[in-house]
């Protein structure tokens, strides 16, 4: 893999890491499968891309974050006084996002921004070379570093609870429809971000974008998961960050070998399946193992 | 004085219209006295949890108010009424969030201090230095524990700390649901004593539901029976001091038409 490859794929790996924060958020400790970030995800996309065309890239990123919280509110409305199941929920909001999606785009699939300046080719011009490097980095770190600070209020603790043991939130006298909608609100911001900071990056923006997202950064999140263990918010949201970084690279290594990017879908669906099979595949060879041993030892 | 709790004629039917119809309380009337102790008992399904559920907020009844410290309480929302109502399941899972430290779960349990910090606001020193204090004072060394995931504790262990984080901010009512009945009875012991010691010296008003005849005659000063979604007994003052547990069985048998049946219930101390 050459060293412009490389570095490609960290720069993606960090902007798709807000997708793996968000669904930290929202899956590990809202305890809530969030199917919302597909749509939201393009929803961000669609809204920076639009301004990016009209000179406001900036303007773009804050409208995707502002969007995507929007998205996370009505699925948690849904869930939350409505009495849709969280999963439904989700699906419904992502549903008729397609077509809001296709409105903000103007009606269109696809847009080209191969001329605008965006906030990357701004970076460049003012970091040099690895300008694009250090301002995904930069928004990576900073949303990784906010969010384990917002884990720690008041507010943030009370979403954690929300996602362990629902009902004693409720008798400590927090209201727990309040908290999922915070927090599924956060998490859909980040994943919007995470579209529209993208769209910028690759100068090209697609309806589809966000097909699969969720199952993406929960991968990278589980991958993550692998290498820094589970348990505690700074660990999670290492894992994320690790997690989108390590995704990326495997997802480039595999489109410059001979595995060719017209099998890239298929190369994805069996990371995502090793990935998230991992810990029940561990659990199984942990069981032979002692089995054996056992039959051994007698 | 005014009464601090007032059940007035509650009514409550689950599943009405169906063959699983269910009259889980019956026009329920009692009133607690500020610093009142009852104890409840009553055979499995007399709805003695039911009312607990009422009065906590877990569901709205079909009829009659629930007034507490002569506030109406009967439609307010439960984690509205928690600030005021404090609670204890059997299952000392329920208390507590497994995966967050002590240290956390009682900073949630602090929130019902109520609006002086604002919610991006962090636990400080001042907030940690009085969570060790009363950590402490549980005598059970969880003090030195603080950054422990709660799901580490032992089940006694996890008890006692929900009964901290339950009157950490004094409630007026705490309602204690056998909370001691799915610890050994070492540990049982120990946390009704801590029970105890902790809702006299905070003078809080509370109703505790128990399968253990002889401590529902002698924990605190009154003594509730329910059957069949009815309060039948309402045992206080010399009436209560006379009264023996072979008294008390036959008493429900004239009350209730029926001998007072429950696997669970302990006739012996």
């Amino acid at each position: 893999m050459s060293f412009t490859v490389l570095l490609g794929a960290v720069e993606q790996g960090f902007i798709y890491s807000l997708v793996a924060l968000g669904l930290f958020l929202s899956y590990r400790t809202l305890d809530v499968a969030d199917l919302t970030t597909d749509g939201s995800f393009t929803l961000g996309a669609a809204c920076s891309a639009v301004l990016t065309i009209q000179g406001q890239p900036a303007a773009g990123l804050l409208l995707a974050l502002a969007a995507g919280a929007l998205a996370g509110l009505i699925t948690a409305l849904l869930q939350t006084r409505l009495g849709v199941q969280p999963i439904l929920a989700g699906i419904v909001t992502m549903t008729g996002l397609y077509t809001v999606n296709l409105m903000v785009m103007g009606g269109r699939s696809n847009l080209n921004m191969l001329r605008e300046q965006n906030v990357f080719t701004a970076a460049e011009a003012a970091l040099g070379p690895m300008g694009k490097l250090l301002l995904a980095g930069m928004v990576a770190v900073v949303a990784a570093v906010l969010l384990a600070l917002f884990l720690r209020t008041r507010l943030g603790l009370s979403i954690r609870a929300t996602g362990d043991n629902r009902e004693m939130v409720a008798s400590s006298s927090i209201d727990p429809a309040l908290t999922t909608t915070v927090g599924l609100c956060a998490a859909n911001g980040l994943v919007a971000l995470s579209g529209g900071l993208l769209v910028q990056y690759q100068k090209f923006s697609d309806i589809s974008l966000g097909t699969g997202m969720v199952v993406i950064g929960l991968a990278s999140l589980i991958i993550g998961e692998v290498v820094t263990g589970r348990g505690g918010v700074a660990r999670g949201i290492l894992a994320a960050v690790l997690g989108s970084l390590i995704y990326r690279v495997i997802i480039a290594a595999a489109l410059v070998s001979d595995v060719g990017a017209q099998n890239f879908k298929l190369v994805s669906a069996v990371i995502v399946a090793a990935a998230i099979s991992w810990p029940a595949i561990r659990e199984k060879l942990r069981f032979h193992k002692l089995r054996r041993e056992v039959e051994k030892n007698g | 004085m005014a009464d601090l709790l007032t059940v007035a004629g509650i009514s409550k039917t689950f599943a009405p219209g169906t063959v699983h119809q269910k009259k889980a309380l019956e026009e329920v009337a009692l009133s607690l006295a500020p610093g009142d102790f009852a104890a409840i008992i009553g055979s499995n399904g007399a709805g003695k949890s039911t009312l607990f559920g009422a009065v906590a907020g877990s569901f709205y009844p079909d009829r009659g108010r629930v007034l507490l410290d002569g506030e109406d309480i009967t439609f307010l929302p439960e984690h509205k009424r928690a600030r005021k109502i404090g609670r204890l399941f059997q299952d000392p899972l329920k208390g507590t969030a497994s995966h967050m430290t002590i240290e956390e779960n009682l900073a949630l349990a602090y929130l019902r201090a109520g609006g002086k910090s604002s919610p991006f606001s962090m636990v400080g020193k001042r907030d940690r230095d009085y969570f060790r204090e009363r950590l402490a004072a549980l005598g059970l060394g969880l003090e030195d524990r603080m950054k422990a995931p709660v799901g580490l504790l032992s089940g006694g262990q996890r008890q006692a700390l929900t009964l901290l984080m339950a009157t950490l901010v004094t409630p007026k009512l705490l309602l204690l649901d056998e909370h001691t009945a799915a610890l050994d009875p070492a540990t049982a012991e120990k946390v009704l004593d801590l029970t105890r010691r902790v809702v006299a010296e905070q003078g809080i008003t509370c109703m505790m539901i128990t399968h253990n005849i002889s401590s529902a005659l002698s924990l605190g000063n009154r003594t509730l029976m329910m059957d069949r979604g009815r309060l039948v007994l309402d045992l206080s003052g010399p009436q209560r001091e006379g009264m023996t547990v072979p008294r008390l069985l036959e008493l429900f048998k004239e009350k209730a038409a029926r001998e007072l049946d429950n696997d669970r219930i302990l006739m012996s101390p």
